[in-house]
């Protein structure tokens, strides 16, 4: 039996909008996934430190508050730091198609933006899941 | 990061975060090298002071938990979590939101929260669990707390026995005390009605403190029911007083030492149990006899009882 | 909207006749229900010719980058026929930390505009006479910070608070509710809100002192009903802490004003501004004993819901806010903010902000609804929608109050849990296309490119200039007055006396926002949310 995929999902910065986070969490779960969920307000410092511990495959976060060109980055390097580039970053918001790929560019996986169906975020989850553990 | 079997145990040891972490997931998932590494580590545990905190859902076991990690943690000591939720039956997902309440400790090595979904069986759970522990204790925490949902379920039992365990109840918890009745003695150590400055708390309180008179147990202990309220703090330092006089009475009645000792047992006789199934489920013979007993059975030409002791016969035979 | 049994629902799920006729509304008082417009219980409009008299307010909102550059915007908006301001802050400002915080990095000026100082604030008012325009200010947690800074700012204008006109938002309960932008746990804050209530009461008679708001409740995930009754239910829960306070209800009560949604669903929008109206005006005056129409009045601002905006075919959003403004509009709404097209990309640009401003514009003057009151008031549909969505509300009160309260639920996650799980079943409609949704699931185009139209974008230069201002404006101060201001705050919040006053000399002597909101904390903690799914 596969052992259920660890998704680590949460809210980076200071927006309280937490409708989408809660509803991707509901749905990860439903899709036979084990969620952490760190809540909202969260640093860099404190999700990848969550990450680490809970030794999740995947971090998703959310961010709506436009600050996603300076957390995003912040998030890849406080991984680096902490030996654990090989966990895949991603996440959803309001993020322009321009930041988008240079996000993407740097090492951030897929970045869904609003009205993204739910199945669309299960599906890349497992397959991203599925070629890492086959390295 | 792939680290070998030696660097994991060696980083564990050291208290390194990275390193613990990824051997609590090969325990968890039940990984080949989690014997291995539980083997290395485990003339290091039987140190940590392990509390178990069980209680209906919504009863406040994290706010509880939070409030006392808290405390601990000022007094210097350094603290291992783990918060156990249920997973769902059907689809193995689990939503894991305990860490929300750890936000006011900084970033300090001296604490540790893993988030555990209960995967199955409950039987199962209580093995994984107590493993986890086991890599905590070993890392060098000083104290454990083993957050779970439930009362009297046996998610504590055996091999994840705790020093003390904690039954987090509220003043609706009218049903679940009942259900209970004299068993509740057997369950807590210490009792908590939390959310004190409802309606029904005093009554409550007085309901588990009759009970547990009827059930009273013969080691010298007399569990204690705490009126408090976790999210207010109120009446805290009172609940922090019986944990500690419960620890003190262990200690001193050999308690404490003789937990590890306990635990090696029930472990001996899981791993023994889990390899004789596995051996025997392993023989070629035995697969195609078992399809053989199915075929008879579809043909109801046989009973489960009869084909099970023709089975076990074949295989003492062919072993000898 | 079918659903899978293939009846018809409202999107609150509220179902719907084929048609409906005089026997629906058998044995109904409408004499005494619906009543005339101007009179209790108000079900049909607060005034008795409504826009007749004098059209809503188009209150556009609006913030971003320094104050300077938020001034401009306010400015043109102004220029541009809009006839009050609307201001929104940044997210550090809303939480209250200053720019140069930590936790602020990468969100200063991003999504409103950053105020951390009596200065920054002077510097967006400048040249906007606070004595004659009407001021919003969407801010919860600092509220009392941010208020006392406007006051600080007319008063260097020379313009007395008791002449200031506006509105704060000042609702931490739906904060802890659906926004989740909150800084204390409930019970203090709602001290700090009562404090503000006793302030204005006395000093600032034309100014709204809660805008009570079912808006984010929506946003969050609500349906039509819950945004109804949780709003509701936290007005109430003002008006009691009120009372506690020792206030009469009659003098603060009429500068109470609401703040809703303007969802997709167009007749279910209108019953549930009509039933807002009539469920206040009977509590206010049968329960808390309210005895000036004005205390039983629901007046409320209205914006477009934000949620239902697809990043899919932009352009579609026009015509959808467009159905939503209407539906404000014929529920007798006093001030408007129309949203524009481009919000599910990014900040408005200019010109999405202007065809927003002129779709309230163009309903206004070219489409006659102005001419009469209610206009489908006495509708057998309408009217049986509203008394379904009372009924349900009604439902939900005694609810809460089972529980213990508005408070005791947030504790309990009650309102967090009910709200995840309407949005979780949206989500559900949608994705099985039980919901349809153009362009996103129905309709769809699939070479569209993205991004044709223009974005705002904040330059990174914002946050340096801002951090950097805020340190010369802290150079600049004499130390020892803030010092000792700051710590009458502290001593203030310790103790049961008024925080408005001293807050308003912190201002005064130069304590920034986050200073202000620290000192506080020390005395009030912070608040953590269980977590509720």
């Amino acid at each position: 039996m596969d052992r259920p995929i660890r998704v680590l999902v949460g809210k980076v910065g200071l927006d309280g909008h937490d409708r989408g986070v809660k509803v991707v969490a509901s749905a990860l779960r439903d899709a036979g996934m084990e969620v952490i969920y760190t809540g909202l307000h969260q640093t860099p410092e404190n999700v990848v430190r969550a990450a680490v511990e809970e030794d999740v495959e995947v971090v998703a976060i959310s961010i709506l508050s436009g600050a996603h060109m300076t957390l995003f980055p912040r998030l890849l390097e406080l991984l680096r730091e902490n030996g654990r580039d090989d966990i895949l970053l991603c996440g959803g918001g309001i993020i322009p198609e321009k930041d988008r790929l240079a996000l993407e560019k740097i090492g951030v996986g897929a970045l869904f933006g609003p009205g993204t169906d739910t199945t669309e975020i299960v599906s890349y989850l497992e397959e991203e899941v599925k070629k890492r553990r086959a390295r | 990061m792939q680290p070998n079997g030696h660097q994991l145990i060696d980083g564990l040891l050291r208290g390194d975060r990275a390193s613990l972490a990824r051997a609590i997931s090969f325990v968890e998932n039940a990984a080949p090298s989690s014997m291995k590494i539980l083997d290395a580590v485990y003339p290091r545990t039987g140190k940590a002071y392990r509390i178990g905190v069980t209680g209906p859902p919504g009863a406040g076991k994290s706010t509880l938990v939070s409030r006392l990690v808290g405390e601990l943690w000022s007094e210097g000591k350094s603290i291992g979590v783990v918060a156990v939720d249920p997973s769902s039956p059907f689809t193995r997902g689990a939503l894991l939101g305990d860490r929300v309440r750890f936000q006011e400790i900084p970033d300090d090595p001296r604490f540790f929260v893993r988030s555990m979904a209960s995967r199955g069986s409950s039987g199962g759970l209580a093995f994984r669990t107590g493993e986890v522990c086991d890599l905590l204790d070993a890392s060098g925490k000083d104290v454990l707390v083993i957050e779970t949902v439930g009362v009297g379920q046996s998610e504590l039992d055996g091999a994840a026995a705790v020093h003390t365990t904690v039954v987090v109840l509220v003043p609706e918890s009218g049903d679940e005390v009942q259900a209970m009745k004299a068993g509740l003695m057997e369950i807590g150590d210490v009792f908590t009605v939390n959310k004190a400055d409802r309606v029904g708390a005093d009554r409550m309180a007085r309901c588990v403190e009759e009970m547990l008179h009827l059930g009273a147990g013969g080691d010298g202990w007399k569990a204690p029911v705490v009126l408090l309220s976790a999210l207010s703090g109120d009446s805290f330092p009172l609940f922090l007083d019986a944990l500690r006089r419960h620890e003190d009475h262990i200690r001193k009645s050999g308690d404490f030492a003789r937990l590890k000792i306990e635990r090696g047992r029930a472990k001996i006789e899981e791993i023994v149990e889990r390899e004789r199934n596995r051996e025997f489920w392993k023989r070629s013979e035995v697969e195609c006899s078992f399809e053989e007993a199915l075929a008879q059975l579809a043909g109801g030409k046989t009973t489960p009882y009869r084909e099970a002791a023709r089975m076990l016969d074949q295989f003492r035979r062919e072993g000898k | 909207m079918r659903d899978d049994r293939g009846r018809f629902r409202t999107l609150s799920g509220i179902p719907v006749k084929h048609v409906y006729s005089w026997e629906d509304r058998e044995g109904v008082d409408e004499m005494e229900t619906v009543s005339e417009p101007g009179r209790f219980p108000y079900t049909r409009s607060i005034h008795e010719t409504l826009y007749r008299k004098r059209l809503w307010t188009m209150r556009q909102f609006a913030g971003f980058g320094t104050p300077a550059d938020t001034n401009e915007r306010f400015r043109y908006l102004l220029d541009n026929g809009q006839t009050g301001l609307s201001t929104a802050f940044d997210m550090p400002t809303l939480m209250g930390h200053d720019s140069d915080d930590p936790l602020s990095l990468g969100e200063v000026g991003r999504e409103g505009v950053a105020i951390d100082t009596i200065d920054d604030m002077e510097t967006l008012f400048r040249d906007i006479p606070l004595d004659k325009v009407s001021t919003s200010m969407t801010i919860n947690g600092p509220a009392i910070m941010v208020l006392a800074m406007y006051v600080v700012a007319a008063e260097r204008q020379g313009v007395p608070p008791s002449k200031l006109r506006g509105t704060l938002q000042n609702d931490i309960l739906k904060e802890y509710i659906a926004q989740k932008e909150w800084i204390y746990p409930p019970v203090p804050s709602m001290r700090i809100i009562t404090d503000m209530l006793t302030y204005c009461t006395k000093e600032m008679p034309l100014w709204n002192t809660i805008s009570i708001s079912g808006y984010h409740i929506r946003e969050a995930g609500s349906t039509a009903v819950q945004e109804l009754a949780f709003t509701l239910a936290d007005g109430f829960a003002y008006v009691e802490a009120g009372i506690a306070a020792g206030l009469d209800v009659d003098d603060f009560a009429p500068r109470l004003s609401f703040f809703w949604n303007a969802h997709n669903d167009f007749f279910e929008e209108i019953a549930k501004y009509r039933a807002a109206r009539r469920i206040w005006a009977k509590r206010m005056k049968n329960r808390y004993g309210a005895k000036k129409e004005r205390s039983w009045m629901v007046r409320f601002h209205t914006q477009t819901a934000g949620c239902s905006l697809t990043a899919q075919q932009v352009e579609n959003n026009i015509a959808r806010v467009a159905y939503q403004a209407l539906a404000a509009v014929l529920g007798g709404t006093q001030s408007l903010h129309t949203n524009s097209m481009d919000e599910a990309l990014a900040l408005p640009t200019e010109k999405a902000v202007r065809i927003a401003l002129r779709t309230q514009q163009i309903l206004a003057h070219e489409t006659g609804v102005i001419n009469t009151v209610d206009p489908l008031g006495g509708s057998w549909f309408v009217e049986e929608l509203t008394d379904r969505m009372e009924e349900e509300a009604e439902r939900y009160f005694a609810e809460i109050d089972e529980r213990g309260g508005v408070i005791a639920g947030i504790e309990q996650g009650y309102f967090q849990r009910e709200i995840a799980d309407a949005a979780f079943r949206y989500q559900r409609e949608v994705e099985t296309e039980e919901r349809i949704v153009v362009g996103v699931n129905r309709f769809v185009d699939h070479d569209e490119k993205e991004e044709t139209t223009p974005l705002l974008e904040i330059a990174p230069e914002v946050e340096k200039d801002q951090v950097e201002r805020l340190e010369r404006f802290r150079a600049s101060r004499n130390a020892a007055l803030v010092k000792k201001a700051l710590a009458d705050v502290c001593a203030a919040a310790a103790s049961d006396t008024n925080l408005m006053p001293v807050v308003l000399q912190a201002v005064r002597h130069g304590a920034t926002l986050g200073e202000m909101v620290g000192v506080i904390r020390e005395q009030f903690g912070v608040y953590r949310e269980p977590a509720v799914f």
